[in-house]
């Protein structure tokens, strides 16, 4: 019963987020939109994979190949902006 | 050495007994699954090597003989997609990789079969699409760089679903083997004792698992462009083309290593067994082929350093490329530390096996050359480049293919080769490589560009003694792949341990039983420890 009562929450938190993601887009924030969109987007994605995913309760091995990619992110953003920040 | 077993009751075909489409349609066994991907692969090898074989006769003469320069875009757009996307990236990995990473660890499947079939059809649905797409044949290259291929009226968004679909299997198969090395190896079978075949593949695995979805999406991005409009990479709506050099490369450089890792791994199963010594430095081995695999993420910008990439960037890659080959010379000089004062003997899988470290090396050696910005300039697009891929890919990788395919045809099967034959078509085939591709790298170097149909008659000697070598290379690849079907059908029966390996997969009767081993053997000791004990069942 817990778990399904963390699962609704987790999906109303969501739900949330979702609609401040929409009412952010309507101020005039410039560079910050962007910004604010990608870090609610985080957090979204952070709670599915938490909570929807299990991973909270998994171990230190599976959060290595969770995490493992974030850092390939990184590098290849790293790795095109000194391209095109240097251009 | 070879066992003479006179019974040939039905239990003797192991996982070959079943008959029919629907038995290996619809397998789970990584072994028939395995052997599917070895016959499509191969199968598109020699699709691949035909139209080779048609280009290499257009440029028999300076100007316009066979086709017209469109023909021959399309040509050779299809030779290298066909020969990356269906040949040499899933060869070894989910050919020989599905075969025999299960009997390796001493396990009786990998560990999601279902998903493994699932990853087969796909990439029969990836071909079926890379087909349709030669409705109207692309002729953008086998890289589709942007711009050209927003907007050229060849089937791109076709093709480059295919290779989507195509990347999907490699992924899905690349997961399942990293889940089967962690979860099913064998009692006593830790990470210091795997074969480092299994280093090899584990290493590829994780390429495939982290690089492939990159180009996936581009190729997602690009269909978006051309069908919706969609502004990624034309500049007129915002986007950048080099963006989607940096996305192809991100992908495409790493995946060179998905290529030549497993291959690596044969060579170091080999190069033991045939000189009959322990392999030097095992652990260095190991880790490099790890090495290898996540300093082959930081190097895809020296592909474009004549592309327009910022001067800043083209130096930090540069100075990157030169880290890959740390690794790399570390396996080299342990195979050639392990030959030395070996029990060494020359049947058929160590003289590829030799052959791979000889030509990887030439290959290894002109690489340098193009990640140095300076001669980079210079030689970029030239055929230099095209000599230096074929020596390091083919050279390499389908060398240790061969290698594979020589050394565990006896355990697939159950049948020997007719080893002269093998010899005879080895020696052709090391004589028609080099001369095909080695003359390549002097007209590079003399300026020849790649991709055109037609050249300076300057250049004519050169591609007359090029093309002359295709045709000895390809008489050597018929050899070798009529003993192939010579040995299935005829072969000698082969025994359970043909060349006394010390690996699990010798432990098991050939061709093995659908469940592998009648009992998980425990492991004890490492496979390479050929100066200690002699086992030979």
């Amino acid at each position: 019963m817990t778990a399904q009562r963390t699962y609704i929450a987790i999906w109303l938190a969501l739900l949330v987020l979702t609609g401040i993601t929409w009412g952010v887009s309507y101020l005039d924030l410039g560079l910050g939109n962007a910004a604010a969109a990608l870090a609610i987007a985080s957090l979204k994605a952070a709670l599915v994979a938490l909570y929807f995913m299990h991973l909270r309760n998994e171990g230190r091995l599976v959060w290595a190949f969770a995490l493992f990619p974030l850092g390939f992110l990184a590098l290849i953003i790293f790795g095109t902006l000194s391209d095109t920040l240097f251009r | 050495m070879t066992d003479h077993a006179t019974d040939t009751s039905p239990a003797d075909r192991g996982y070959l007994t079943d008959k029919g489409f629907r038995s290996w349609a619809l397998t789970l066994d990584h072994k028939r699954i395995g052997v599917l991907y070895l016959f499509t692969t191969l199968f598109f090898f020699l699709v691949g090597g035909v139209i080779a074989l048609l280009m290499r006769l257009e440029l028999l003469t300076p100007g316009p003989s066979l086709m017209n320069d469109h023909t021959y875009n399309v040509l050779f757009t299809l030779h290298g997609a066909i020969m990356i996307f269906l040949f040499i990236i899933p060869g070894i990995p989910s050919g020989l990789g599905n075969f025999f990473i299960p009997l390796l660890i001493g396990a009786r499947d990998v560990a999601f079969p279902r998903l493994n079939l699932l990853s087969y059809w796909v990439f029969i649905g990836g071909i079926v699409v890379i087909l349709a797409s030669l409705v109207s044949p692309m002729d953008t290259g086998w890289t589709f760089y942007t711009p050209y291929s927003a907007k050229t009226g060849a089937a791109v968004a076709t093709l480059s679903f295919g290779i989507f679909l195509v990347g999907m299997s490699s992924i899905l198969t690349g997961l399942n083997f990293i889940v089967t090395t962690h979860r099913l190896r064998a009692p006593g079978l830790t990470w210091m004792r795997l074969p480092l075949f299994i280093w090899g593949m584990y290493a590829t695995s994780i390429i495939q698992v982290l690089a492939t979805p990159v180009v996936g999406i581009t190729f997602l991005l690009l269909a978006a462009e051309r069908l919706f409009g969609v502004g990624f990479f034309d500049p007129a709506k915002g986007g950048d083309p080099l963006l989607f050099q940096h996305f192809f490369w991100f992908y495409s450089h790493p995946v060179v290593y998905v290529m030549i890792l497993p291959a690596m791994g044969i060579i170091s199963e080999v190069i033991p067994v045939f000189s009959r010594k322990a392999i030097f430095g095992y652990r260095a081995i190991a880790y490099s082929s790890l090495a290898i695999a996540f300093i082959g993420f930081l190097v895809w910008g020296h592909h474009m350093f004549v592309s327009g990439m910022s001067p800043v960037a083209g130096v930090i890659f540069s100075f990157l490329t030169f880290f890959v080959a740390v690794p790399t010379g570390v396996k080299v000089f342990n195979w050639i530390a392990t030959l030395y004062r070996g029990s060494i003997t020359f049947e058929s899988p160590m003289l590829y096996a030799l052959t791979f470290i000889f030509l990887f090396i030439i290959g290894g050696l002109t690489g340098p050359f193009l990640g140095a910005l300076a001669t980079n300039v210079h030689l970029h697009d030239t055929y230099f480049v095209v000599a230096h891929f074929h020596y390091t890919m083919m050279g390499g990788t389908v060398m240790g293919l061969f290698a594979g395919l020589h050394y565990w045809f006896p355990k697939m099967t159950g049948r020997m080769l007719n080893e002269t034959v093998a010899k005879l078509a080895w020696a052709v085939t090391f004589v028609g490589f080099n001369a095909t591709f080695f003359v390549m790298f002097i007209m590079g170097y003399h300026g020849m560009p790649r991709r055109y149909a037609e050249y300076l008659p300057k250049y004519h000697a050169d591609n007359v003694f090029a093309t002359a070598g295709s045709w000895i290379l390809a008489v050597g690849v018929a050899i070798m792949f009529a003993n192939f079907v010579w040995g299935m059908l005829r072969g000698e029966k082969a025994g359970a341990n043909p060349w006394r390996g010390l690996t699990l997969e010798w432990q098991t009767p050939s061709p093995p039983p659908t469940e592998n081993f009648e009992e998980i053997p425990t492991v004890t000791d490492w496979p390479y420890g050929y100066g200690k004990k002699v086992v030979c069942r």
